[in-house]
């Protein structure tokens, strides 16, 4: 079950790149896994190491060694295009990141992240313009990002509001799973099931094995 | 209420909606669960930790597609991380009662591909997999999207979604393609048109005159990369061409109950006067056949046409084409036809069904493949493999010098061995040409059959259009 998660403050790292597509977030060939781990190692692998496996010079991103153990990102547009693994958002929070900032997030990659409580959170090109200048001006200022209150708050004390859905939020600071919220719900379920009759028997015809 | 005017979505939509509570994502059931050994294995051991059962094991079927090799049977498979990954969705069917084709079954392929051959994809239901190409299956007026694996473990327990009601964008293509033009050179000019980023939020619902004439297997390679232009799904209204598809097949209605089906599948169509959130007209007469040339499928031209600079696209739209330029190792201005290529990939969810090897077959029949060239034809499913050799294509295909293998997601993700070794250029009829996607390294141009086979031939980005007579083509890939 998650853990309640309610509000970070931590240094930011910039990846000025748009359309980050989950290829690039956790590449096809570490997805031949069958459970979470190890995938910390996985993230913007190709970015970080060349084909042939050296770590790439000056290192990539999150390989900055002023960058360890920063928990926010700011990215660009349409982050977490392409395919709908799950291990994207499991790579990012398995290496720590709890909240990403970008004008867009590509609809599955938004929802399996607020899944796995990691925050996406939209902003307008105006203030990512200005979130970009802040931190080319202050690489190491510390922003909190608070869920409770809809709120960042930036090293000079400023702040703003971010929309999130207001069910998943919930679900966040509580902990809570959705899928014994949905459970809960087993009569309605089994009330349109009866009156909704099944479409297709996929058992049917299947030579047995 | 009820008159009000409601498109193909909201129909589907409004039909399946379990419960909706205030500030609650809809609770929406859930027809038909598609399942694959990449995506799925941590959601049933989340199933074993709740100790809950799969709530409806006859609405879910499952089968092994992405790390699957698909070279011959008969040579033993190495990959320790794969072997256990494919004998883990077979353990995890047996236990929880789902129906699996495995290795060795007849009716395994890839998951898009098997779902509508088996007659299992009907208009008006809801069809999810955790892979975001379901999207294929809107070709049936289906809605049909891919989720993570969470959402696969919220399916498996509940036969259920929680999910808010998509946007709806109208996608109308006009008039008549020309020969040589097809389902995919649509889809790639669209998303050239709108961005990989442009229909984020929205559902499509293809629409106007070029679509009616396409076959169903060519509305599933339309619709299949819906989800390129950033929409979760992209429907085509069902008419006879969807109904003549299904009538026999497997698992559709038969009797009095297709009779039913039929009058059902009737009523779906967007109504008269039903608005759409957003719209894009596109003339399909003067498309051409397209390709891209750099690092999303968003970065698309005709193949006439030339590498863009950065400056003449907009950056907003297209993405960042410099660093595009860089990895792909091309020069803006460079004619993208007569680009030289080290490999070709016909296959795919998007583009490996028996219409496409047809059309392939018919560039390459009699002819040779370049010198150098390594050319992969990798059916989309063993029943298109089976299809494939009693037309006696493979033969072609093996006659001109290019691999025939079993079926299966292959150089698509590059999860099997099937991959573009660093700095190769692969043309692919496949849906993502993103960094490393085909391999580390790999440099990918996505392009339709026909191009793919025509480049096949001369070792170069070439128009299919400039190697064979097109038209007879095209009607070979329609008989």
């Amino acid at each position: 079950m998650p853990e309640p998660f309610s509000k970070t403050t931590s240094r930011v790292i910039s990846i000025p790149r748009a359309n980050i597509d989950t290829d690039q977030i956790c590449p096809a060939r570490f997805l031949k896994i069958t459970d979470k781990a190890g995938l910390a190692d996985a993230l913007f692998f190709d970015w970080r190491f060349t084909p042939d496996g050296k770590r790439r010079e000056p290192p990539s991103f999150i390989d900055e060694p002023q960058n360890q153990g920063r928990e926010l990102l700011l990215v660009g547009d349409n982050f977490g295009s392409g395919s709908s693994r799950e291990h994207a958002p499991w790579a990012l929070r398995a290496w720590g990141v709890r909240a990403i900032f970008s004008t867009s997030f590509a609809d599955i990659f938004k929802g399996n992240a607020l899944k796995n409580a990691l925050l996406p959170i939209v902003v307008s090109p105006e203030r990512h313009t200005a979130l970009t200048a802040l931190l080319a001006s202050d690489p190491d200022g510390e922003w909190t990002v608070d869920l409770q209150a809809q709120k960042v708050t930036l090293p000079d004390g400023s702040a703003f509001d971010f929309e999130i859905d207001p069910f998943a939020r919930s679900m966040i600071l509580a902990g809570t799973d959705e899928i014994g919220y949905v459970l809960s719900k087993l009569p309605a379920i089994e009330a349109w099931e009866a009156s909704h009759p099944a479409r297709v028997d996929t058992r049917e015809g299947v030579p047995a094995r | 209420m009820a008159d009000r005017p409601r498109t193909l979505v909201e129909k589907i939509w409004d039909d399946h909606v379990v419960a909706s509570e205030p500030g609650a994502p809809a609770i929406l059931a859930i027809d038909l669960h598609l399942v694959h050994e990449v995506t799925s294995p941590q959601a049933f051991t989340g199933l074993r930790a709740r100790g809950v059962k799969v709530r409806r094991p006859e609405r879910t079927v499952a089968t092994a597609d992405h790390s699957i090799p698909t070279t011959d049977p008969s040579v033993p498979f190495t990959d320790e991380l794969a072997i256990k990954q494919l004998a883990q969705i077979e353990e995890n069917c047996r236990e929880f009662g789902i129906p699996f084709h495995g290795k060795g079954s007849p009716l395994r392929g890839i998951v898009h591909v098997i779902g509508p051959e088996l007659g299992l994809t009907q208009p008006g239901m809801t069809i999810v997999c955790g892979d975001s190409h379901t999207a294929t299956h809107g070709a049936f007026g289906a809605l049909a999207f891919g989720i993570g694996t969470s959402e696969i473990e919220m399916v498996l327990a509940t036969q259920t979604l929680l999910q808010r009601k998509p946007r709806t964008f109208k996608v109308e293509v006009t008039g008549r393609l020309q020969p040589g033009v097809g389902a995919k050179d649509i889809i790639l000019a669209l998303i050239a048109k709108i961005g990989v980023g442009g229909g984020t939020g929205h559902v499509f619902e293809y629409t106007g005159e070029a679509i009616r004439a396409l076959s169903m297997e060519a509305r599933m390679t339309l619709c299949n990369m819906s989800i390129e232009g950033g929409a979760r799904a992209g429907l085509v209204a069902p008419d006879e061409t969807t109904f003549e598809y299904i009538k026999g097949r497997p698992h559709a209605p038969q009797g009095a109950a297709w009779d039913e089906a039929v009058a059902r599948w009737h009523k779906l169509p967007s109504d008269r006067g039903a608005t759409y959130d957003r719209e894009v007209v596109i003339d399909g007469s003067a498309l051409e056949p397209m390709v891209t040339y750099g690092n999303n499928p968003g970065m698309g031209i005709p193949v006439t046409g030339r590498v863009p600079s950065a400056a003449e696209v907009d950056r907003a739209v297209t993405g960042d084409v410099d660093r595009a330029l860089a990895y792909m190792g091309l020069t803006a201005g460079q004619p993208i036809a007569g680009q030289k290529l080290d490999v070709v990939f016909i296959g795919s969810c998007t583009n490996g069904r028996i219409e496409d090897l047809r059309a392939a077959a018919s560039i390459m029949r009699g002819k040779k493949v370049a010198e150098g060239l390594r050319v992969l034809v990798v059916p989309g499913s063993q029943q298109v493999k089976r299809q494939a050799e009693e037309e006696g294509l493979h033969e072609v295909f093996r006659a001109a010098g290019a691999e025939w293998r079993e079926s299966g997601c292959s150089m698509c993700i590059a999860m099997n061995g099937d991959q573009l070794e660093p700095g190769q250029y692969g043309i692919s009829t496949s849906n993502r040409n993103f960094e490393g996607r085909q391999g580390k390294g790999g440099r990918s141009f996505l392009a339709s059959p026909l191009t793919a086979a025509a480049s096949a031939l001369t070792g170069v980005i070439t128009d299919p259009r400039t190697v064979a007579d097109v038209a007879v083509a095209a009607a070979a890939e329609a008989r």
